[in-house]
């Protein structure tokens, strides 16, 4: 499967067939820091991903000055 | 998963409170979390136009889409901070913005205020970039607030920024910060108007989020001088903890806020006067953002 990550923009290749929270502990991404979309929709961490699919790991952390 | 209001598959797990939501029903809880802020601490009047501070990202043009659809009157403010290629792209976010929704936007040019733009103020004064920009934005917001006759400016500070700021403070033991951190400060001046946040109850993950479901079209790339602030190192530390142990963010924040906040404002209380060259408001003759003017101006001609 294929992993949109952001800042800068990449993309790599994963296995699938695996809960989100897998791929997630996999790539070392602790899930409260990032929005896990699917297509149109956001997916639960709980929710199979398989190998044909593609999922971005957006961040959701912005900051500097407040 | 299954969103705990309709029992159809959820779109969003928010371990600290236990449940998940489907798209709408998240949405909802969204719009609720804004409104029992405003209530709680009588942010906003239904008849009083509000300053919605926004950056093109995804807290504050988040909380301008919840205020617009919740009937206020509002203004959106851009700073244009003149940081490259993000601040050209994070306006014609809001202006996007602006346009769609048919709401007016007021853009004020940091370098035309203070006499140059963020990175030149970066390298005038020496200090982390955040320090420069934030003094510039507090003033601008409220002197903007003030010359368009707007009693409130409302920005879109949310739980993990609150929180990152409470942990910073708490670090340094900062005990006049943390006298001020409030989700409303009052107006203790004519010439200061109430700064609020209402989206401090909400994490980032759930602006983001609703932001996204509403489809919002935010600037996801990080403002580059962002890069190794403390504040980010600090919301690193707190997802870490929040990972763990989910709630820690929230229980951090509003325990301060419920708790400890009353102790340390009654142990800080300051004199207000008018700054001798602009007028605005400042603890003591000439107003910080003068100074860095001068600064600037000294420097660069």
């Amino acid at each position: 499967m294929k992993v949109i990550l952001r800042n800068p923009r990449r993309e790599v290749e994963v296995a699938g067939g695996r809960r989100v929270k897998d791929v997630l502990r996999d790539l070392d991404i602790i899930p409260e820091t990032v929005l896990v979309i699917r297509g149109e929709d956001l997916v639960t961490a709980d929710q199979v991903v398989h190998d044909h699919e593609t999922i971005e790991l957006r961040p959701v952390m912005s900051g500097g000055a407040a | 998963m299954k969103c705990r209001k309709c029992g159809k598959p959820a779109s969003l797990e928010l371990r600290r409170h236990n449940a998940a939501f489907c798209a709408p029903d998240f949405l909802d809880f969204f719009r609720n979390q804004v409104r029992e802020a405003i209530r709680k601490h009588r942010m906003f009047a239904r008849d009083e136009h509000v300053l919605v501070a926004v950056s093109g990202g995804k807290d504050s043009l988040a909380l301008w889409d919840v205020l617009i659809d919740e009937g206020y009157r509002t203004t959106g403010l851009y700073l244009d901070l003149g940081i490259f290629d993000y601040s050209v792209e994070s306006k014609a976010k809001c202006e996007t913005f602006a346009a769609r929704r048919g709401v007016p936007l007021l853009v004020t040019s940091v370098a035309e205020t203070v006499g140059a733009p963020v990175p030149v103020i970066k390298n005038v004064t020496r200090r982390p970039p955040c320090s420069g920009c934030g003094l510039s934005k507090r003033y601008l917001m409220n002197r903007v607030a003030l010359e368009h006759e707007m009693p409130v400016v409302a920005t879109g500070h949310n739980l993990d920024d609150e929180a990152a700021t409470l942990l910073g403070s708490v670090l340094h033991w900062q005990t006049e910060a943390l006298s001020r951190q409030s989700p409303a400060l009052p107006s203790t001046h004519a010439k200061l108007v109430r700064r609020v946040k209402p989206l401090y109850r909400l994490s980032e993950r759930e602006t983001a989020a609703y932001a996204f479901l509403r489809r919002i079209d935010y600037i996801v790339e990080e403002c580059p001088f962002a890069k190794g602030a403390t504040s980010i190192a600090h919301k690193e530390i707190l997802s870490r903890m929040e990972d763990a142990s989910p709630g820690a963010k929230h229980n951090f924040l509003f325990g301060f806020l419920e708790k400890a906040r009353p102790a340390f404002e009654r142990a800080e209380a300051v004199t207000l006067n008018e700054c001798a060259r602009c007028g605005q408001v400042t603890t003591g003759t000439v107003c910080a953002f003068c100074k860095l003017a001068d600064q600037v101006k000294r420097a660069t001609v």
